[in-house]
C-alpha cells in the first residue's frame, strides 16, 4: 500500500478496497522507524489523524460521498496555520504559538477529507535552501543522511521521499518547493503567484510567496492542485476566477501537448555541474523523441535575478517580521527592562542568524539614502526579468532548465557562507520574481546516486499545460519510481 | 555607487530593526552584509533609467467588500498566545515614565 500514489490510495479507499486507518497506521509505523533519522516533522498528530481516518472510513462504509483526498495521509509545512498543534515556522519565536484559525489551504485539505499527519520542518521563516536554518531541528536527505534535503520546504520533501506521508504541502519564495523536491527525488510544483490562497501562510516575502504541492507523481501534484487552487476572499492577492478560471488539472493530464516547443537557455545552463547538465540534456532528448521542437533562447537578465531577489525578499521580510515584537504572541524576553528591550531582546534571543541577517539586509535596503540604489533598482531589474520571460513565452510553450547547480550538498558545507548559499538559488529564483509557475520532476541521478531534478517553467496560470508536459516525461521514464535506500 | 556597510552602519541598522546584536554578531554581519551588498551591486551593470519599477508581478487592485459585521476571533482566542495578559489586556512594561501625566 505504501507504494500507492496519493491518487491510487484515494481511489482504493473510496472503493472500500483498503481503508484510511490502515494507511495512517502504515505512515506512523514508518514515522516510528525512520523519523528519528530523517527528522522531517516538527510535530505529528497521531491520535487526531487516527480519529479522522476512522471517521472517513465510517463515512465510506455508510455509502456517503467523500472528498478528493479522502483518507490520504498528508503533511503540511509548519509555516501554515493550523488550529491543532503549534505553528512554529521552525522558529524559537513561535515555538509555542497556537494559531487561532486554519490557513485556507489547510481548510481545503480538510474539506477534501485529507488526513493531516503532521507539520514539517523548514528553514526558519522559510529563509534558506537547506533546512539547516531551522531553529528547532535538523532534517536530513533520505537518499543520503549526510546531506541536506534542500530547503526551505526540506521537511515536506523528505517526508514524501521517506514515505512518511503520501503527499505534502510546501511554500516557495525563491525555490523552496522545487529545490528540495529535486534534492529528494520527488515532484514539486510552484503555482503562479495568486493561484493558491496565502491566507494563513506566515509571510516571508509577500510578493513572492506561493503555496504548492510536493508529491511522488505528477498526477498527485495535479490532484493536490485541484484541492488547493482557487480564489479566496481572505487573500486580496489571490486571483479571481475571471482572470484565471478554475481547472480540473487531472482531466487532460495524460494527453500530451502536440507540437510542443521547448526553450532552453544554453549559456545560463552551462553553470551547473556536469551530472546536472547531462541529466538535463537526456531529458530534452526524451522530449525530442516525443516530437518536441527545441529552441535556444537568450535571457539577458537572468544573471541578475539573485541580486534583485535578495534585495526584494529581504526588504519584504524586514517589514513582515516586524510583527514579532514579544507583545501579542511569540517569545518575550525575561530580561527586558523597558518596552524597547521587549522588542530588541525578544527578537535577539529567538530569531536565528539567517533571519537576523535578512532583516538587517532588508532594513538597510529600505533605509533612507539606500532605497533608490538597492530597493528601487531591484524592482526595475525585476521588471526586466519579467520582460525576458514574456518575450520567451512568445516563442515557446515552456522553458526547461536545471533546478539547482548540483545535487544535494553535505550538511554544514555552506552554512558559514551565506552568499555561496544564495548563489545556489540561481535557477529557481527568477520564477518567483516573474510570478510564473514552475515544476521540478525527477530526471536522473548523479555519480553518487543523488537525485537530480528537471525544471519546467510555464507562463502565468498555465499550470495545466505544465503538468501535462511533466507527465509526458514521467510516462516515458521511471525516475519517480526509484526509492531512497533507507525505505527499501 | 553606494558604499558598502561598516560596523557603525550595522549598529544603526540593528537599531532600526529592533535587534540587539552582540559585538561578535556586529563583526560577523559587517563582513557578510558587505559581501552580499557587493554582489548585489552587480545590478548596476544594467541601465534602468527608463524601466518602471515592478513591485508586484500581477495587476492587483484594491479589494473592497460591503461594510457588514462579520464574526471575529473574540477576546479569549485573541489573547490565547499573549506572553503576558492582565484580564482582557496584553500586558507590557511601562511605556511612559513617571514624569508624564499623573
Amino acid at each position: 500500500m505504501e507504494e500507492f500514489s496519493a491518487r491510487q490510495l484515494r481511489e482504493r479507499i473510496a472503493a472500500g478496497e483498503v481503508n484510511s486507518v490502515e494507511a495512517v497506521k502504515g505512515v506512523f509505523k514508518r514515522i516510528d522507524e525512520l523519523e528519528p533519522t530523517i527528522g522531517a516533522y516538527i510535530s505529528t498528530c497521531r491520535e487526531r489523524a487516527m480519529e479522522r481516518a476512522a471517521e472517513v472510513d465510517g463515512r465510506i462504509a455508510a455509502g456517503e460521498q467523500v472528498g478528493e483526498l479522502a483518507g490520504v495521509p498528508v503533511a503540511v509545512k509548519d509555516n501554515m496555520c493550523t488550529t491543532f498543534g503549534a505553528t512554529t515556522c521552525a522558529s524559537k519565536i513561535l515555538e509555542n504559538f497556537h494559531a487561532p484559525y486554519n490557513a485556507t489551504v489547510v481548510e481545503k485539505l480538510l474539506a477534501a477529507d485529507a488526513v493531516i499527519v503532521g507539520k514539517t520542518n523548514m528553514d526558519e521563516f522559510a529563509m534558506g535552501s537547506s533546512t539547516e536554518n531551522s531553529g528547532l531541528k535538523q532534517t536530513v536527505n533520505p537518499w543520503d543522511t549526510s546531506r541536506v534535503p534542500g530547503g526551505s520546504s526540506g521537511g515536506s520533501a523528505a517526508a514524501v521521499a521517506g514515505r512518511l506521508c503520501y503527499a505534502a504541502i510546501g511554500s516557495d519564495t525563491g525555490g523552496s518547493i522545487r529545490q528540495p523536491a529535486s534534492f529528494c527525488g520527488v515532484v514539486g510544483l510552484k503555482p503562479t503567484y495568486g493561484r493558491v490562497s496565502r491566507f494563513g501562510l506566515v509571510a516571508y516575502g509577500s510578493s513572492l510567496d506561493q503555496i504548492g504541492p510536493i508529491t511522488r507523481t505528477v498526477g498527485d501534484a495535479a490532484l493536490m492542485m485541484n484541492v488547493i487552487a482557487g480564489h479566496d476572499p481572505a487573500d486580496s492577492t489571490s486571483v479571481d476566477e475571471e482572470t484565471a478560471g478554475l481547472c480540473d488539472y487531472l482531466a487532460k493530464l495524460d494527453e500530451p501537448i502536440e507540437k510542443l516547443k521547448i526553450a532552453i537557455v544554453p549559456e545560463f545552463n552551462a553553470g551547473a555541474a556536469e551530472a546536472v547538465t547531462k541529466a538535463l540534456a537526456e531529458a530534452i532528448e526524451v522530449y525530442k523523441n516525443l516530437g518536441a521542437e527545441i529552441v535556444e533562447i537568450d535571457m539577458a537578465h537572468l544573471d541578475y535575478a539573485i541580486a534583485a531577489y535578495y534585495v526584494i525578499a529581504t526588504a519584504e521580510a524586514s517589514s513582515n517580521l516586524a510583527r514579532y515584537d514579544g507583545v501579542h504572541y511569540g517569545h518575550r524576553s525575561e530580561k527586558a527592562a523597558d518596552y524597547v528591550e521587549v522588542y530588541t531582546k525578544s527578537r535577539a534571543e529567538a530569531f536565528g542568524k539567517e533571519v537576523k541577517r535578512r532583516i538587517m539586509l532588508g532594513t538597510y535596503a529600505l533605509s533612507s539614502g539606500y532605497y533608490d540604489a538597492y530597493y528601487l533598482k531591484a524592482l526595475k531589474v525585476r521588471n526586466l526579468i519579467r520582460g525576458d520571460f514574456a518575450e520567451a513565452f512568445e516563442q515557446c510553450d515552456c522553458i526547461m532548465m536545471p533546478v539547482s547547480p548540483t545535487a544535494a550538498f553535505k550538511i554544514g558545507e555552506k552554512v558559514d557562507d551565506p552568499l555561496t548559499m544564495y548563489l545556489c538559488d540561481i535557477y529557481t529564483i527568477a520564477v518567483n520574481l516573474a510570478g510564473i509557475p514552475g515544476i521540478s520532476i525527477p530526471c536522473g541521478f548523479d555519480g553518487e546516486s543523488l537525485p537530480i531534478g528537471l525544471q519546467i517553467l510555464g507562463s502565468a496560470f498555465d499550470e495545466d499545460r505544465l503538468l501535462r508536459i511533466a507527465r509526458m516525461f514521467e510516462a516515458q521514464t521511471n525516475w519517480n519510481e526509484k526509492k531512497p535506500p533507507i525505505v527499501e | 555607487m553606494a558604499e558598502r556597510i561598516d560596523e557603525e552602519q550595522v549598529r544603526k541598522v540593528a537599531r532600526l530593526s529592533r535587534l540587539e546584536l552582540t559585538e561578535g554578531e556586529v563583526e560577523e554581519f559587517t563582513g557578510q552584509l558587505s559581501a552580499i551588498l557587493e554582489y548585489v551591486e552587480k545590478m548596476n551593470e544594467l541601465e534602468t533609467d527608463r524601466v518602471e519599477p515592478l513591485a508586484h508581478c500581477l495587476p492587483i487592485s484594491n479589494v473592497l467588500r460591503e461594510d457588514v459585521v462579520k464574526e471575529s476571533l473574540g477576546t479569549e482566542k485573541t489573547l490565547a498566545n499573549a506572553p503576558q495578559r492582565d484580564e482582557d489586556f496584553f500586558k507590557v512594561p511601562k511605556i511612559l515614565d513617571d514624569s508624564f501625566g499623573a
